[in-house]
């Protein structure tokens, strides 16, 4: 890969965006110096060399244990929906159940700024403790430090969570002919936290979805392990995103039928207002699964009877014909045309053209 | 070059109007550009500003009005390729129809 | 009031009284709809190529928000071969010269803030890559008051809450003049904030794209929606009278695009150009009459460069001496470009110029996709989002998608 960090005098708002610059940041700037043998533990271990929503160590008999850690910034800090505290919890949550772990504990660092309101502190650790223990995810452990006024912009949490599996689920598996499924209306998240930021009193009408997926994600576990060929959440970037990445991780093609994608009208209109993607936008609680298709229909209703009724089967994954299309993914675009969905770039920024 | 965004006015306020695009934000844009605006009217957004009204208050009418465009390009194109003796098309006489889902 | 349509009962937010809205834009990007127009399209391309006596027959999509329509519906792959559909120069950001977005980045980093629409906050000045600042985007991470902003109206409300010394970068065509124009006739423009006018005026530049097409001339234009609202359909008159070029005036969606080039081709085919306004809901025949008035109030007509090709007689606007204490030209004693001054403003390999006036694709572009990508623009062609090299990265232009569709048997 070209080493586009070099072509960047400083690191921008767009290196954390979660896309492409993210990608290339963290292959070339970090996992570039780790020397291969140290990318994972263990044989049949996951690491830096998958690049997964959780890392594998495996435990001997099958077992695994998965590790997660992501740090934790939203601006604003509470939002329409949820708070950081939340979303920190579910964001850990999910990265253990997306490799098909069984959540078990949590730890957290915490840095605030100076004179930050501790009325507001506590609202946060409130909700992010609460978040583990409906779920039955204990907190083993953490750090809190503090900044001084102007050097760190209110709060980040870094969340770090464990959970076993004896079925993980690596990206890597999914094959030609698997089935693309989402368990319900994308972007949510997205648009919530763009509405918040650029209007001054607006109500969209539309909540960040974040949550906890456990009670979708352990029953399809318990049913459907061998099935799920990948599973992630489209957070940053979205589901545009995810499924590149699916698609260059495994060097296939993915085909996404675009009216088929449930994303909720006023979403939809509200991206395009801003000229942004709806399909790049974040949603904080919602999978997007890679399924053995002779299972898909059941596993959609399946999902659906667990409350999740916009659950929806949206693509499908292909063998590349031709070595220059590995990796890429088309989308068939409601009027029937069909073009490429790139990974997103760049800041999300409203655009005038 | 220039996303244009369909809007409607909920409420006028001299130089300022509050307009609702259809995903129940409401946002106030400049309304300098357009004489008379009232509430109801549909409009056209560019950054921030309303640039033009739409033609035709009512749904229906605005509908009507591009139907008739399509019906009536659709009828001339099929003229165009019988005078040079293509055979009939298939479509041609189906009402123009709405979204599908 | 039309029905709520099926699946969307019971969404929190969602507002019946919108519909209508939502009903044209479902019917404009109704697939059923879609299908009926190209095979009517299919039918009339081969006439039309018969008797213009070129294939394939080149139409033009001035504005950028069609090339983005065109792109992300997949439109081109709709397409029978005699038809070409080319990307024209309509993409304001993509035209600004280096010179004024240097300006702006030595502000930031002297402490004025700048105000910007997010299409110019990527763009590249006349900086080389990894070494200087080069655009608004790396100015603010290197300590510049830079702030992104959707409207004059969002700059004013806060230039008047913080006090600030601050500059509006006011990029684009006729559509986003009356943006600048309404506030400062209105006089609410705060004394803190300076607008710097780089507006840029569409005719003229349609008519330097034809006379560089002259060899393999364009036989359509579609023309563009949004600034036509504005200067009206007439001001395309003379691409039909002096060019003699079929020309429509078309809105943004799918079967808007659509129906204006089974328009050109019919006209084509039957050998009588014409001006047709497709986009009569937006409309009219002389356009944004009071909108005219507040840019010619506040404006004056200009000769102005554009980015990559140079001076363009009478294609621009600058403020009337009348309002020189909103013209940050005059503000912060900036000077203005002069024809004399003007250097040849693409880093050097960069086909962006070409790429503008559709004389070449983005692919044709040997930076395309190699040193510039969506994340690391070289040329400005790449940033905005309307440049047609950014669309072409972004949906895959150049075929590849239909390539890869056909390949899997799905097309």
């Amino acid at each position: 890969m070209t080493w586009y960090i070099r072509l960047w005098k400083f690191v921008t708002l767009a290196h954390g965006a979660g896309g492409k610059e993210t990608e290339e940041l963290v292959r070339n700037l970090i996992v570039q110096k780790v020397p291969p043998e140290l990318w994972k533990v263990g044989e049949d271990g996951a690491g830096l060399d998958a690049l997964d929503d959780s890392a594998l160590i495996p435990l001997g008999g099958g077992r695994y244990l998965a590790v997660t850690v992501d740090s934790y910034t939203v601006k604003p800090i509470f939002f329409p929906g949820g708070d950081l505290g939340k979303l920190a919890a579910s964001g850990t949550i999910n990265d253990l159940l997306m490799a098909g772990a069984r959540p078990v504990a949590a730890l957290d660092a915490i840095v605030v700024e100076e004179g930050f309101p501790v009325e507001d502190l506590n609202k946060i650790v409130e909700s992010y403790v609460g978040t583990l223990a409906e779920n039955r995810v204990a907190l083993i452990g953490g750090d809190f430090k503090t900044m001084p006024k102007g050097q760190l912009d209110g709060i980040v949490i870094a969340s770090m969570g464990i959970g076993f599996t004896e079925h993980p689920i690596v990206d890597r598996n999914i094959r030609p002919g698997d089935k693309i499924i989402v368990s319900g209306y994308l972007g949510d998240h997205g648009a919530a936290i763009l509405a918040a930021q650029q209007a001054v009193g607006v109500d969209l009408g539309v909540e960040s979805d974040v949550k906890p997926l456990t009670d979708l994600m352990l029953p399809l576990l318990d049913r459907y392990a061998s099935y799920i060929h990948g599973a992630g959440d489209p957070t940053r970037g979205g589901l545009a995103m995810l499924v590149n990445d699916w698609a260059e991780k495994t060097g296939t093609v993915i085909v996404i039928d675009e009216a088929r994608v449930p994303v909720r009208p006023q979403v939809k209109e509200y991206a395009e207002m801003l000229g942004v993607d709806p399909l790049s936008l974040a949603s904080e609680g919602a999978a997007v699964l890679a399924v053995a298709p002779e299972k898909a229909e059941e596993i959609v209703e399946f999902m659906r009877s667990l409350g999740y009724e916009q659950a929806s089967i949206i693509g499908e994954v292909y063998e590349a014909k031709d070595p220059r299309h590995r990796g890429r993914v088309l989308l068939r675009s409601v009027t029937g045309g069909v073009r490429i969905l790139e990974p997103p770039s760049g800041e999300i920024v409203p655009r005038i053209c | 070059m220039c996303l244009g965004i369909p809007a409607e006015v909920k409420e006028v306020r001299g130089h300022v109007a509050v307009v609702d695009f259809g995903d129940g934000v409401l946002r106030e844009v400049d309304a300098g550009a357009i004489e008379d605006l009232k509430p109801g009217d549909l409009v056209i957004v560019h950054a921030g500003v309303i640039i033009e009204r739409l033609k035709g208050r009512e749904a229906e009418e605005l509908v009507r009005n591009i139907q008739e465009f399509i019906e009536e390009l659709e009828r001339r194109a099929e003229e165009l390729a019988r005078l040079y003796g293509l055979p009939e098309a298939g479509a041609g006489a189906a009402p123009v129809g709405g979204g599908e889902g | 009031m039309a029905e709520q349509p099926a699946g969307m009962g019971g969404v929190p937010g969602y507002r019946p009284e919108a519909s209508v809205l939502r009903d044209i834009e479902s019917m404009l990007r109704s697939r059923s709809l879609v299908e009926r127009i190209v095979e009517k399209i299919k039918r009339l391309a081969p006439l039309a190529a018969r008797r213009v006596g070129q294939t394939p027959i080149k139409i033009m999509d001035f504005c950028g928000t069609h090339e983005y329509t065109v792109t992300h519906y997949g439109i081109r792959s709709l397409m029978p071969p005699e038809v070409e559909i080319v990307a024209g120069p309509g993409c304001p950001v993509c035209i600004t010269p280096a010179y004024y977005v240097d300006v702006m980045i030595k502000l930031s980093l002297e402490g004025v803030r700048v105000y910007t629409y997010g299409d110019a906050y990527k763009l590249p000045g006349s900086g080389r890559r990894g070494r200087d600042i080069r655009s608004l985007e790396e100015a603010r991470a290197a300590g510049g008051d830079v702030v992104v902003v959707y409207s004059v109206l969002d700059a004013i409300k806060m230039a008047r809450e913080d006090d600030k010394p601050g500059v509006f970068f006011a990029v684009g065509f006729e559509t986003t003049a009356p943006a600048t124009a309404s506030p400062v006739v209105a006089g609410i423009v705060p004394k803190n904030l300076a607008i710097l006018n780089v507006h840029r005026l569409t005719p003229p530049i349609m008519r330097y794209t034809f006379e560089t097409h002259r060899d393999n001339p364009i036989r359509g234009v579609i023309a563009p929606g949004h600034v036509s609202t504005i200067v009206g359909a007439k001001a395309w008159r003379f691409v039909v009278e002096e060019y003699g070029i079929p020309t429509v005036v078309a809105g943004f969606e799918p079967v808007d695009v659509l129906l204006a080039i089974l328009e050109i081709l019919r006209q084509l085919a039957e050998g009588k150009p014409r001006l047709v306004n497709e986009y009569s809901r937006a409309v009219t025949w002389e356009g944004n009459v009071k909108a005219q008035r507040m840019i010619e109030e506040c404006c004056e007509v200009v000769d102005a460069a554009w980015r990559g090709i140079g001076f363009v007689p009478r294609s621009g606007l600058a403020f009337r001496d009348k309002y020189r204490e909103v013209d940050a030209l005059h503000q912060y004693g900036i000077k203005e470009l002069t024809p004399e001054e003007w250097r040849y403003d693409l880093p050097p390999g960069c086909r962006c110029a070409e790429v503008t006036l559709g004389i070449a694709k983005p692919t044709d572009c040997p930076l395309f996709m190699k040193t510039c990508t969506p994340g690391t623009p070289y040329g400005p062609c790449m940033v905005s989002s309307e440049g047609a090299c950014a669309v072409w990265a972004r949906f895959g232009g150049g075929g590849l998608a239909e390539e890869i569709a056909r390949s899997l048997g799905i097309m």
